[in-house]
């Protein structure tokens, strides 16, 4: 039984039709790395998963519980999405930590006001997470006094603190200056040690080709393929997916 | 007249300037919030209206409102509610003009509450669309994301030019005197056509100078403390 399950997602904006027709399936403790050209839908997909955005059509459940139904048009309760969004974390692309928290405020932030356990248990978990990125000096630190690379594992650290079972990547590593993207992977690299069931929106690779268990190559809104990495990058079927490559691997 | 007393005869005076300058930011301030939240209401006649309201405001002069909340009452219902008010706390020969400071007052504090609004607005809309979702993805509701995340960057960024509108606020209380309120440059007024003393009109300045010097350190002590986050 797959512990996630995306049925026939579709999403437009106005006219511009998103995402299609996006159906695929996770296992617990599967890396999913989503590839494909800007605009190709795969942030939207994210987002979709995060409820950040309603997908006009399709449903998404995790486990056995359905999450939702875009063809059911009674809007959710804020309750319910509220509900809905701790099965999944979030890391953005631009980290979003809150700029007036410390690091470790940072991290208990949610956990405190949504009352996860007491004060002292939630402050040993973000310290145990801390370390966990490799930045138990920072504790005290504000994020403007964090390099990129820093600020990530920290945005890291608090989806973490809300132990969601699926923890998903928006180009986390695209805003960072190339020497401290690896930092970022490694920490990432280190959850899938730990069987973690991870979504990664990427444009590294190398990254998705070897942490990765599955592959999904998004173009114009669908999956045109999708397959372990050997499949996708040593043998891709589709046209479009071997140009996307070309391109991505090109050395100079 | 010595200088003591002509010192203490303005001084009464700065403390009606006080008085309006306190009433309006205590109450005007607080007022701008839901203001500022109906301009960015979703729904539309709500926010056309109040974005009218707050055009008219601030465009009209702070002293022909106050001639209209002054004046407006006994010309329309033929209620002359504030001379009545100022009657009714007038003890002896002791004239008070309670009625017509209370005109003022809501005068200000409308006038104000709306000029608060814009710069509350401009904050809250200056605060990026990414930690509203930082903190939904977290599971944080609507409520607590404004409370606990938003509004200190909010108030960080409104600090400069709530500052300026609060210095100007202080000597924006002047204009009461257009209706017979006894605040400081009143008080000169009255030197100058009694005792033929110009010199306290212009000493007056000193005290609106000393205030705002009071004024710029305490602001500038607050800006400072949430210096210590950038966003």
């Amino acid at each position: 039984m797959a512990l996630l399950e995306v049925k026939n997602i579709q999403k437009n904006f106005g006219k511009t039709e998103v995402l299609k027709d996006i159906s695929f399936s996770l296992e617990k403790g599967e890396v999913l790395a989503i590839i494909g050209s800007s605009g190709s839908g795969k942030t939207t997909l994210l987002r979709c998963l995060n409820f950040l955005e309603t997908p006009d059509k399709g449903t998404i459940s995790v486990g056995d519980k359905l999450l939702i139904d875009g063809a059911d048009k009674t809007t959710l309760k804020d309750e319910q999405i509220r509900e809905n969004r701790l099965h999944f974390g979030l890391v953005f692309q631009n980290f979003n930590l809150f700029p007036q928290y410390n690091v470790l405020q940072n991290i208990t932030l949610a956990p405190t006001l949504l009352k996860k356990g007491t004060t002292e248990e939630i402050e040993q978990n973000a310290l145990r997470l801390i370390d966990q990125v490799g930045l138990s000096e920072k504790i005290k630190a504000y994020p403007c006094e964090l390099s990129g690379g820093q600020q990530q594992r920290v945005a890291i650290a608090r989806a973490l603190a809300m132990e969601p079972e699926i923890l998903c990547f928006d180009e986390p590593t695209s805003a960072l200056d190339p020497e401290l993207t690896g930092e970022v992977l490694r920490v990432i690299k280190g959850l899938k040690n730990e069987n973690s069931t991870m979504i990664v929106v990427t444009h590294e690779m190398e990254f998705a080709k070897n942490v990765a268990d599955k592959v999904i190559f998004m173009a114009d809104g669908i999956i045109e393929e999708i397959g372990t990495p050997e499949q996708i990058f040593e043998n891709p079927q589709s046209e479009k997916t071997r140009t996307f490559l070309q391109n991505s691997l090109e050395s100079f | 007249m010595s200088f003591l007393e002509i010192f203490a005869f303005l001084l009464d005076g700065f403390k009606i300037s006080l008085l309006i300058f306190a009433v309006t930011l205590l109450c005007g301030a607080p007022l701008g919030l839901p203001i500022a939240f109906c301009s960015m209401s979703r729904f539309k006649p709500i926010r056309f209206i109040t974005k009218v309201f707050v055009w008219i405001i601030r465009g009209v002069p702070l002293m022909l409102q106050i001639f209209i909340i002054y004046y407006v009452p006994s010309l329309l219902f033929g209620l002359d509610i504030w001379k009545r008010v100022n009657l009714y706390f007038t003890t002896g020969n002791q004239l008070s003009y309670a009625g017509s400071v209370i005109a003022v007052l809501i005068a200000f504090i409308i006038n104000y509450a709306c000029y608060f609004s814009e710069i509350y607005r401009g904050g809250i809309e200056s605060i990026s669309k990414g930690q509203y979702e930082a903190g939904y993805v977290l599971g944080l509701s609507k409520n607590q994301v404004f409370k606990n995340i938003v509004l200190k960057q909010v108030i960080k960024r409104i600090v400069p030019p709530m500052s300026n509108e609060i210095i100007t606020l202080i000597k924006d209380t002047a204009l009461a005197n257009c209706i017979m309120v006894g605040e400081i440059i009143y008080k000169a007024n009255v030197l100058a056509a009694d005792k033929a003393l110009i010199w306290p009109l212009f000493f007056t300045g000193v005290f609106y100078l000393v205030f705002v010097g009071l004024l710029t350190i305490v602001l500038g002590k607050v800006e400072k403390n949430l210096n210590y986050f950038r966003s």
